[in-house]
């Protein structure tokens, strides 16, 4: 193994001797291109709807209390699909967000939540996962499409306005403050504050 | 003879059958003649509408959500909801009205507080959160639509019915 290693850095480290300087570099820049094309497809793919409720996991339980909240079905027709609000869309962010998400693979694998009884039975850990997520980046998926600073506070209705105009505007509170619930069910919220 | 025992039972069944049939048809022919001459005075939800030919659906009305208190029409109606409850989840895990009607939420929420009594038991003990009994606010309490009334409504509140009592009176002794 050892040996094998040492092999591999003396022939990278020695200069081509069979390829063209212009080869190495123009096939090495196409190379880059497709691998990373590649990469930011295969991205993509996983960060959509279809791909999501693949896993029956996901189907049945989230997708089916989705269907019938206004996020899904509403007066403008405009919906949220899971990546809209569970995937950061700033690069970085969603990197990372990709890299804790191995470990759903991982419990796919072993069938952490392959049953609705335990996947009822980590609600509340699922849940808090989410909420702890949108309170520190200041509920930044809602915000990717609701915006605070075009809301227009006449055309909403008075309570609405009341709590917007005050606790959200300050920033003493963030959407997933009151907002929680809007588009799964809710688990057992036994000491959640503001419950 | 088991046979020709049995064949007779068979024509007694099927003359008794003969007459229930009789009597079921004569039946069906009067109640459809009944329904015939009542068509026009009971009204039902499809409002006549043969029962082949799909009706046109009625515009669904808008829930009032102008969070504006409504007078009760008699002393222990259960004051109506003035705002949407669309997906307000109130179930064995949680109760979403009482994240702001709760007695320890009103002060934040600045929402109408759930009477004393919701949360006594049957017993008059007071309980700390809401009785289990009073758990399922829609039960009693429901939102309002924006829009005319199916039926006229000529309940009278007792206020008024008091106060004709005694305009009548006052009238009789004026006499």
């Amino acid at each position: 193994m050892k040996n094998f290693i040492i092999k591999m850095w003396q022939t990278i480290r020695r200069p081509s001797v069979h390829f063209s300087l212009g080869f190495l570099v123009i096939g090495g820049f196409i190379a880059g291109i497709i691998f990373w094309g590649g990469f930011n497809t295969a991205l993509e793919v996983t960060n959509t709807e279809e791909f999501c409720i693949s896993c029956h996991e996901m189907e049945d339980n989230p997708y089916e209390e989705l269907k019938t909240t206004i996020h899904f079905s509403n007066r403008s027709g405009v919906r949220a699909t899971c990546p809209d609000c569970h995937v950061p869309h700033k690069w970085t962010d969603k990197i990372a967000r990709k890299m804790q998400a191995s470990k759903e693979v991982w419990g796919k694998l072993f069938g952490t939540i392959n049953t609705r009884e335990k996947f009822e039975g980590k609600r509340r850990h699922l849940a808090e996962n989410e909420w702890t997520r949108l309170k520190a980046n200041d509920s930044l998926e809602c915000r990717n499409c609701h915006n605070f600073d075009y809301m227009d506070f006449t055309s909403q209705s008075t309570r609405a306005s009341e709590q917007h105009s005050t606790s959200l505007a300050s920033g003493e509170k963030t959407c997933i403050d009151c907002h929680k619930g809007i588009a799964h069910e809710l688990p057992d919220m036994e000491g959640v504050e503001g419950w | 003879m088991t046979k020709s025992l049995s064949t007779r039972t068979i024509a007694k069944k099927s003359l008794s059958m003969k007459s229930v049939f009789a009597l079921l048809s004569a039946g069906i022919l009067m109640s459809t003649l009944a329904t015939f001459t009542n068509a026009e005075e009971v009204a039902t939800l499809r409002n006549n509408t043969p029962l082949e030919v799909q009706k046109e659906p009625k515009v669904m009305p808008l829930v009032s959500n102008d969070d504006i208190k409504q007078k009760r029409n008699y002393p222990m109606q259960p004051p109506v909801i003035p705002h949407k409850v669309r997906n307000y989840q109130v179930d064995l895990k949680v109760n979403k009205c009482m994240s702001c009607h709760a007695r320890n939420r009103t002060d934040e929420s600045q929402a109408p507080m759930v009477s004393v009594t919701h949360y006594m038991n049957r017993d008059g003990n007071f309980l700390a959160e809401i009785s289990p009994r009073r758990y399922f606010c829609n039960q009693c309490h429901v939102p309002q639509l924006d829009t005319e009334e199916l039926v006229e409504n000529t309940f009278k509140d007792m206020d008024t019915i008091m106060k004709e009592k005694q305009k009548a009176q006052k009238a009789q002794a004026e006499h």
